[in-house]
């Protein structure tokens, strides 16, 4: 596993976000460009109401201060007597930044405070309620835990694939037939996985560069957008199945009922596993699609393998009855 | 040709698993390997094949393996019946 942190994510970086229309924090610095580049270290929020009232104990310095209009109207309270004690003591610590919302602004005795800290003053149009949500889920996918891991994932009939194995076994080929046949390649070669909210497993490509292009030996580097089209890619996908692509071993016994559920752990989450063995003959790209449909199945509360072995625990102990009856001496 | 007689010991009679684990057994062997009740043979390598014999408990079964390897290959499944496949004896 990689570093939980990311290394060093700066203000700037808050504010250099690509985030669509739902997710944008529709940010703007006013004040304190110079402290652009302080580091944002924990995902969380403080209302620093108390702390401008005078009370300085536990005060979370370290967390994005946000200033509401309960905030702003006590600002301008102490503007108007004159006493800027509180507001020094607030930019004394090295608070990563402060943050108004509903476009509230900041006034000139406090600007001029955070120029002279170098703590950047940033103002929303949002108010406090919805940055607050949004920001606090953008922080916790920065912050999520995450690793990258060699594989291929792919989406098949909207269940989250990740192709494993060694080189060579033909997880790019399996995918490109699977995009072939209609699925959508998320990233291939590196796959880079979040753990989001502690349950999900996010995973996307590890470099905006590559994109979603792939490399086929033989073939060399291909662009998958251009050639399937816009529908056959993803951006990111939870992942729901790994499907482990291996060199079919004589040795070794592979699942041939399906009711013993392997799993595998990703960042401390069990994920579904399949061992698939892979020898000339075998069409793999279907077995993929077979298994995920299966996995939608066991979804909706339908396990094929554990019904039909029901079904034949029924039906042998019918048998039994009727072979007890029929070998009774005395009917 | 090697022939062998067993009974299902196990309560449960041949399931999914335990049919599993015939046929995987089997497997391991080059020897033609069939399992016979009530004058229905089947091939012991073929999971739904084995399940199709409705072996409940109790069931005699006769194994008959023919090959190179015939003998330890009978004797490997006759094991199998006789252990109860890890399961609740009746």
């Amino acid at each position: 596993m990689i570093g939980n942190e990311p290394k060093g994510f700066t203000v700037l970086d808050l504010l250099s976000l690509e985030l669509k229309e739902q997710n944008a924090l529709d940010l703007t610095c006013v004040a304190g460009r110079a402290g652009l580049g302080r580091q944002i270290t924990v995902p969380d929020l403080n209302r620093p109401g108390l702390a401008l009232a005078g009370f300085y104990e536990s005060f979370a310095w370290n967390r994005l201060q946000v200033f509401g209009r309960g905030e702003c109207a006590y600002l301008s309270k102490l503007d108007a007597e004159g006493s800027h004690g509180s507001v020094e003591t607030l930019f004394s610590y090295d608070v990563p930044c402060c943050i108004f919302t509903s476009s509230l602004r900041p006034s000139v005795s406090f600007s001029e405070a955070a120029e002279k800290a170098g703590c950047p003053v940033l103002v929303t149009s949002l108010n406090s309620n919805e940055f607050s949500g949004r920001v606090l889920r953008i922080l916790s996918d920065i912050f999520a835990p995450k690793t990258t891991i060699h594989g291929v994932l792919v989406e098949v009939f909207g269940i989250g694939i990740l192709l494993v194995g060694d080189s060579g076994v033909g997880k790019s080929e399996t995918a490109l037939e699977l995009i072939e046949r209609g699925h959508r390649l998320v990233a291939d070669d590196v796959v880079e996985i979040r753990c989001v909210n502690g349950s999900i497993l996010m995973g996307q490509g590890a470099n905006k560069v590559i994109g979603h292009h792939m490399e086929i030996r033989g073939l060399g580097i291909i662009n998958i957008t251009h050639l399937y089209g816009v529908g056959a890619i993803r951006d990111k996908k939870q992942i729901q199945l790994v499907c482990q692509l291996e060199d079919w071993d004589p040795d070794k016994v592979y699942d041939r009922i399906g009711m013993d559920e392997l799993t595998t752990d990703i960042l401390g989450v069990k994920v579904p596993m399949l061992e698939i063995p892979v020898k000339p003959g075998r069409n793999i790209p279907i077995i993929i699609e077979t298994a995920s449909m299966n996995e939608r199945l066991k979804k909706m509360g339908y396990h094929s393998a554990k019904e039909f072995n029901q079904n034949i625990m029924r039906w042998l102990e019918s048998e039994n009855a009727r072979t007890l009856y029929f070998s009774r001496d005395d009917y | 040709m090697v022939e062998l007689e067993t009974t299902i010991r196990n309560r449960a009679g041949i399931h999914a698993r335990p049919s599993a684990m015939i046929a995987q057994t089997a497997i391991k062997f080059s020897s033609r390997i069939f399992l016979e009740k009530n004058g229905n043979k089947i091939n012991a390598k073929s999971i739904m094949g084995i399940i199709t014999l409705a072996a409940s408990f109790g069931s005699k079964i006769r194994i008959t393996a023919d090959g190179s390897d015939e003998v330890a290959a009978a004797e490997a499944i006759k094991a199998l019946f006789e252990s109860g496949f890890n399961e609740e004896l009746g």
